[in-house]
């Protein structure tokens, strides 16, 4: 595998911005996939009463879905782009764990989602976990 | 519709979810690492490699993931499914150390019990937030 050329390794405020385009857009991408199944229904209920073409109609006619998979795509390339510059054991626990954080924000604003404390408190300690397990 | 406690199936959509990520993952790192370099001149060996068994079944493996959590976020919180995907980390550092044998260091034992402690936390309270019928409803409802 390719590793990052250390003479031409960003400054700390270009790595900072590389993660952040990932974090933000990973997060746009999840709160508006979210958005879209909550607006289309239960999936299951969906398939017991018009079957697995009906499920998958329900899903590919929102435009909220697309927005979302538009998004996670831009996460991804944005992914690739950091791992061109920085290292792997850097991006990866920091953009995952962030997101875990930025998600919890975001659901409660967007979402109007119960963030209460007991899930404050496991996307903290998930965000540390994942950090610890990756780094 | 509110689901106060999720039934197995459900479970079981959760359980996909942490399970298909990492190893759809694994599968299309190992296939990857096993063909020879791929550059841009040839972009076409990009798209033979997706029928190389590895990949594919990768490929398959991811598609159940994301199948899965569709499924998931319409019946529950976003809040309460995103540790479920984080879990898939704790299952493949356990394969590592079970399976194939790694040492697991102290570190990441540690990040094991803080990802378990903090999916156990979320997954023993509701996994939808319950907003009130609104008055019309209600109303027409009686």
């Amino acid at each position: 595998m390719m590793m990052p050329n250390p003479a031409t390794q960003p400054g700390p405020w270009a790595a900072t911005a590389m993660i952040a385009a990932i974090v933000i857009a990973s997060t746009a991408g999840e709160v508006l996939t979210a958005a879209a199944m909550k607006s289309i229904g239960d999936l299951d209920e969906i398939r017991a009463h018009s079957g697995l073409k009906g499920a998958i109609r329900a899903v590919i006619t929102s435009p909220l879905f697309f927005a979302g998979v538009g998004f996670l795509a831009v996460a991804f390339f944005s992914l690739l782009f950091a791992l061109n510059h920085l290292n792997l054991s850097l991006v990866a626990p920091a953009s995952a764990s962030l997101t875990l954080v930025t998600n919890a924000v975001a659901a409660k604003i967007f979402l109007k989602e119960n963030v209460d404390r007991r899930r404050w408190t496991a996307a903290v300690l998930v965000c540390v976990g994942v950090y610890l397990l990756a780094h | 519709m509110a689901h106060p406690k999720l039934s197995p199936w459900q479970y079981t959509i959760l359980g996909l979810i942490s399970i298909c990520a990492p190893l759809g993952d694994t599968c299309l790192s190992r296939g990857m690492t096993h063909l020879p370099a791929i550059t841009l001149a040839h972009p076409a060996t990009l798209i033979e490699a997706v029928f190389t068994p590895w990949i594919a079944v990768g490929i398959a493996l991811l598609i159940g993931f994301f199948a899965s959590y569709l499924t998931a976020l319409s019946w529950a919180d976003l809040t309460y499914v995103i540790p479920a995907t984080a879990f898939g980390n704790v299952i493949v550092a356990l394969l590592s150390r079970y399976w194939l044998h790694e040492s697991i260091s102290l570190q990441r034992w540690a990040g094991i019990v803080l990802i378990t402690v903090g999916v156990g936390f979320v997954a023993q309270g509701p996994s939808l937030t319950v907003r009130p019928a609104p008055v019309a409803e209600e109303e027409q409802v009686r």
